[in-house]
């Protein structure tokens, strides 16, 4: 993929992220903050649909941007070809997995099995 | 007030012109052949206040140490060949006065970014191989020199947009103050990329989805932090900053 690709794709999801976690932000302030992190409060959360979306989007958003914002970092820091692929991919994968692993939680609290 | 008046009372106000003043020279010595490291020679150099860094150096080695490697030839910041570090901070050493750095000590040093040659003198081969990569040159496919084409004449706005990107001399002093190229031994660095935006923004250049695709690499446009240091050491009045951001408008689209 090119790299302007893959730089409109950084700059985009971090757009998104802002937009998105303000909402979130602003979702707890719809009731006092340290009852918006009682458990019921927090698994309601997640069965209430649009929002379990919301965060699952922000996970997604924040995950891209992460990831290669690591991936960039690692490439200036050291070169080589092999080194360079191993990052790539390395990103890809760890990126991959949070994504993975933090949706299994929202599926599953959203459906219930706490 | 007569000029002539205002003059000698301007003369007179002025302080006498002496060459007691002396600064010391911290001369960086290094020889990649021989030595494990940088080692500073000091040397005590009269000057007066037109003395450049550059005529210091030469004094010395003209009478205190004929072994100090420099590169110079113009004397008057047009070839970029004495390009170091002085006091720290990227400079022409030929466009640089002993008395507006307001110290009694200047230490020069090669530049940041480059493999050292020898003392003062670095390697150009990477800066001068990115600058080349960069196509810098018009590409269109009729000439100016055949009969049945006209001269590709240009608006004073068409000229503007490009215009001071074309004073850049290769000095190199761009490249060693961007941190950037300090990590990244790929980065294409801020010369090389001001240069393809000068040709790029050039409506007589037909070579733009080239460039740009040359450009657009992991070690290309993209990683550029927009640190600004480039154009704050560049002493031809280049922005190099500023040409790699409208280049990236390019590539995002902003601009066509």
């Amino acid at each position: 993929m090119r790299e302007s690709i893959v730089m409109k794709v950084h700059y985009g999801t971090a757009l998104g992220s802002v937009v998105l976690v303000a909402v979130h932000i602003l979702f707890r302030l719809t009731m006092d903050f340290s009852e918006s992190l009682q458990y019921e409060n927090v698994v309601a959360n997640y069965q209430f649909i649009p929002y379990a979306i919301l965060l699952e989007l922000v996970l997604i958003l924040l995950s891209v941007h992460g990831f290669n914002g690591l991936r960039v970092i690692l490439l200036e820091l050291k070169q080589g070809r092999s080194y360079e692929k191993a990052v790539t991919y390395g990103c890809l994968a760890a990126m991959a997995g949070l994504i993975a692993y933090g949706s299994k939680t929202i599926l599953m609290t959203s459906m219930g099995m706490t | 007030m007569s000029e002539a008046k205002q003059i000698a009372e301007e003369k007179s106000t002025n302080e006498p012109i002496s060459s007691a003043k002396t600064i010391t020279l911290r001369i960086a010595k290094f020889n990649p052949k021989h030595d494990s490291g940088a080692e500073f020679a000091n040397f005590k150099v009269p000057y007066e206040r037109w003395t450049t860094v550059l005529d210091a150096i030469l004094d010395v080695k003209k009478h205190l140490d004929h072994s100090v490697a420099v590169r110079y030839s113009c004397r008057q910041a047009s070839c970029g060949s004495c390009g170091m570090k002085i006091n720290g901070r990227p400079r022409l050493a030929c466009f640089t006065k002993i008395s507006e750095l307001n110290s009694d000590v200047i230490t020069v040093e090669p530049m940041n970014n480059f493999p050292i040659v020898r003392d003062l003198v670095v390697n150009f081969e990477r800066l001068f191989a990115t600058h080349k990569k960069m196509q810098p040159f018009i590409i269109r496919e009729d000439s100016e020199i055949t009969s049945d084409t006209k001269e590709f004449l240009q608006t004073p706005e068409e000229h503007e947009k490009y215009i001071q990107f074309a004073n850049c001399i290769k000095c190199g002093l761009c490249n060693s103050a961007c941190p950037t190229m300090a990590t990244d031994s790929s980065f294409m660095g801020p010369q090389a990329l001001t240069q393809a935006y000068r040709y790029v923004a050039d409506n007589r250049d037909k070579g733009k989805d080239k460039r740009l695709k040359i450009i657009d690499d992991s070690h290309g446009i993209w990683r550029c932090h927009f640190a600004g240091s480039c154009s704050q050491v560049c002493p031809k009045g280049v922005d190099p900053a500023m040409g790699i951001q409208l280049l990236r408008g390019y590539l995002l689209g902003f601009r066509k």
